[in-house]
């Protein structure tokens, strides 16, 4: 007994360098990863130098002028930047008011099917669209969405328009279109966590509602809509720190000359400036102004996230 | 009393809601069926129907005029076929790399005693909030590595993700920790540990990431227009696609009539050839995916939690 408690206290009190040591089989297996991340995901960072520089590609990092803060400046002074500002904000709220609130009440529906086969088969469907690339998406909304689609037809015959509208030529309407696309994507996908997160609520809790008198309503209103709550400002939290990110294929994709002023999201006028005009210094300035504000958004959702007592986020 | 009269009066109520509810709720999720639906079966009907036909639009659930020409003239095309195995070997090639090294790095960081278990942990979630951006990463793998314009840039910066990792930790972590204590005091290593042990109670979960790497890299099309637009030998299946989609939609919006839109037909990609060719890359997904449907469905609700 005491044997193995001086031995016990021998292994803890090994140096962190011969425990390291005896654990090289584990450092094999993950070392190389951490390689790879520094490589691929930390190393590139020091090209956030170049958003100081006029970046010229055959001077390289080393060789470029620096010109302090000038590219932000110039990014600044110009309207498309501040609109594809604008966009990324208004787009990713829309997507995520829109994408909660959908998925949630989808949940709630597919929470009380008692037939499980109609429940596996809606579940099925729904699903579908996450598994569909963007090109081919984006490729659907044309035809839908075009003058002679679906939509307009619908329109058309309920008498609701007149002429035909039209939604993919006008700016206008472009946050709404990437807002219904992003839903009919992903609202069966999103539903995943919400119904886990339900078919972990006690039954009792509903049983014992039901006794009480209270109907399907107020089951839903009193029982599993609070059991959903943390999940929900989890989630919350984490797409709070993901707010910059409004996407960038779909922008990209559906996205024209004509509705550019709506459609440009932060992430396309790096892909437009830096790769199409090759203005690298602008295009990283704009890139690394994204990362700032996103590091912002990350540590304030996290420190919410502590005040409430939730999981962190790391 | 109050209750006597209360009571039935509420059984009533709860009656009438148990009745209607079901049937509102129902017929709610059939209408969502068929709106999730419908915009994939008009593509198929498209694909199937005559190309000139098919530039009158208005077509809905069923082809108007029945026509295979479209198959037909994508199955004679060498480009679709150099393409197809293109996104087919990248798909293989990654999903099989991916499963290798995630899985063990999921194994490593979720052994307790691991002294690098937290430093490594930070390091790797701090990727899925914080990256260099697109022109850093364009230039470090076009300038320093040199992958642009060769197969390899498919494969090497897509090795790894996060997200992936955490859901096989959090699937490892529920497995009993006897499993490796007890084959560690047999004497295996902790390699051995793994492989032997570990890996092949994990299938449920590898078989979500496998579907979630395979998928991704099936349906990207940017690495190909970022790194080898150029290389005519090396698109993928979306990329071709990607570029049959901007040269109809340039027609479209040139096209103010429809004489416009007859005349540029010619030179452009009718409706039908690209609905076809989404028809044709998309059919192995729907092939796979109903199949995994019960695995992932339990692996995102780990990872997501967890993430």
């Amino acid at each position: 007994m005491r044997n193995n408690k001086e031995k016990a206290i021998a292994i803890h009190k090994k140096s962190v360098w011969r425990r390291l040591g005896d654990q090289w089989q584990l450092m094999l297996m993950s070392v190389p990863m951490l390689l790879y991340v520094f490589l691929f995901n930390y190393a590139p960072m020091w090209g956030w130098l170049t958003a100081f520089q006029d970046y010229k590609p055959k001077l390289g990092l080393t060789g470029s002028p620096w010109v302090s803060m000038k590219n932000f400046a110039w990014l600044f002074s110009r309207q498309d930047f501040l609109n594809s500002i604008r966009n990324t904000l208004a787009m990713s709220i829309i997507n995520l008011v829109l994408g909660t609130i959908t998925s949630i009440l989808l949940a709630v529906l597919l929470n009380e099917v008692r037939n499980r086969t109609f429940k596996r088969t809606v579940q099925t469907v729904t699903y579908l669209p996450h598994f569909l690339s963007m090109v081919i998406v984006v490729g659907m909304a044309q035809n839908i969405f075009a003058s002679n689609g679906a939509v307009n037809n619908l329109l058309l015959s309920l008498g609701l328009v007149k002429e035909p509208v039209f939604f993919l030529g006008e700016g206008k309407y472009f946050w709404g279109l990437v807002g219904v696309i992003n839903v009919w994507k992903e609202v069966g996908w999103n539903t995943i966590i919400y119904i886990s997160a339900m078919t972990a609520i006690d039954p009792c809790l509903h049983e014992a509602a039901a006794i009480d008198g209270a109907g399907r309503f107020q089951r839903i209103l009193n029982v599993t809509l609070p059991g959903i709550k943390s999940t929900f400002v989890i989630l919350l939290i984490m797409n709070i720190g993901h707010l910059m990110e409004a996407g960038f294929e779909m922008q990209y994709l559906l996205g024209s000359s004509v509705v550019i002023d709506w459609s440009q999201t932060i992430d396309v006028f790096v892909m437009n400036y830096g790769i199409s005009k090759q203005q690298y210094g602008v295009a990283t300035a704009a890139g690394l102004f994204k990362s700032v504000v996103a590091i912002i958004l990350l540590i304030g959702a996290n420190t919410i996230s502590k005040k409430l007592d939730e999981d962190t986020l790391i | 009393m109050m209750t006597a009269t209360t009571v039935p009066a509420k059984h009533r109520r709860k009656k009438r809601q148990d009745i209607v509810f079901p049937i509102v709720n129902t017929i709610i999720l059939c209408v969502l069926m068929f709106v999730t639906l419908y915009p994939v079966i008009n593509t198929v009907a498209y694909s199937f129907n005559d190309g000139t036909d098919a530039l009158r639009g208005n077509i809905g659930l069923w082809p108007r005029v029945f026509s295979t020409k479209s198959y037909v003239s994508i199955l004679q095309d060498s480009a679709v076929y150099e393409a197809a195995w293109i996104s087919a070997s990248k798909t293989v090639i990654i999903t099989l790399l991916n499963i290798f090294w995630t899985g063990m790095l999921a194994f490593a960081l979720s052994r307790r005693e691991y002294v690098l278990r937290r430093f490594i942990t930070v390091v790797m979630v701090l990727t899925m909030y914080i990256n260099a951006g697109l022109i850093p990463n364009y230039l470090l793998i076009t300038r320093t590595l040199h992958l642009g314009k060769t197969y390899w840039v498919y494969i090497i910066p897509t090795m790894f993700s996060c997200f992936n990792m955490i859901v096989i930790r959090t699937y490892i972590g529920g497995l009993p920790d006897a499993l490796v204590e007890s084959a560690r005091i047999d004497g295996a290593g902790d390699i051995r540990v793994y492989w032997q042990i570990i890996f092949p109670l994990c299938m449920p979960v590898m078989a979500t990431v496998a579907l979630f790497v395979a998928v991704g890299s099936w349906n990207s099309w940017f690495d190909t227009y970022l790194y080898c637009g150029g290389q005519k030998h090396l698109h993928s299946l979306q990329y071709l696609l990607k570029m049959k989609l901007a040269t109809t939609q340039a027609s479209a919006n040139a096209a103010k009539t429809s004489a416009d839109a007859l005349k540029s037909s010619t030179m452009t990609t009718p409706i039908t050839i690209r609905c076809a060719i989404t028809v044709i890359s998309t059919v192995p997904i729907l092939v796979v995916y109903p199949f995994l449907q019960k695995y992932f469905v339990t692996g995102m609700a780990l990872g997501s939690v967890k993430g």
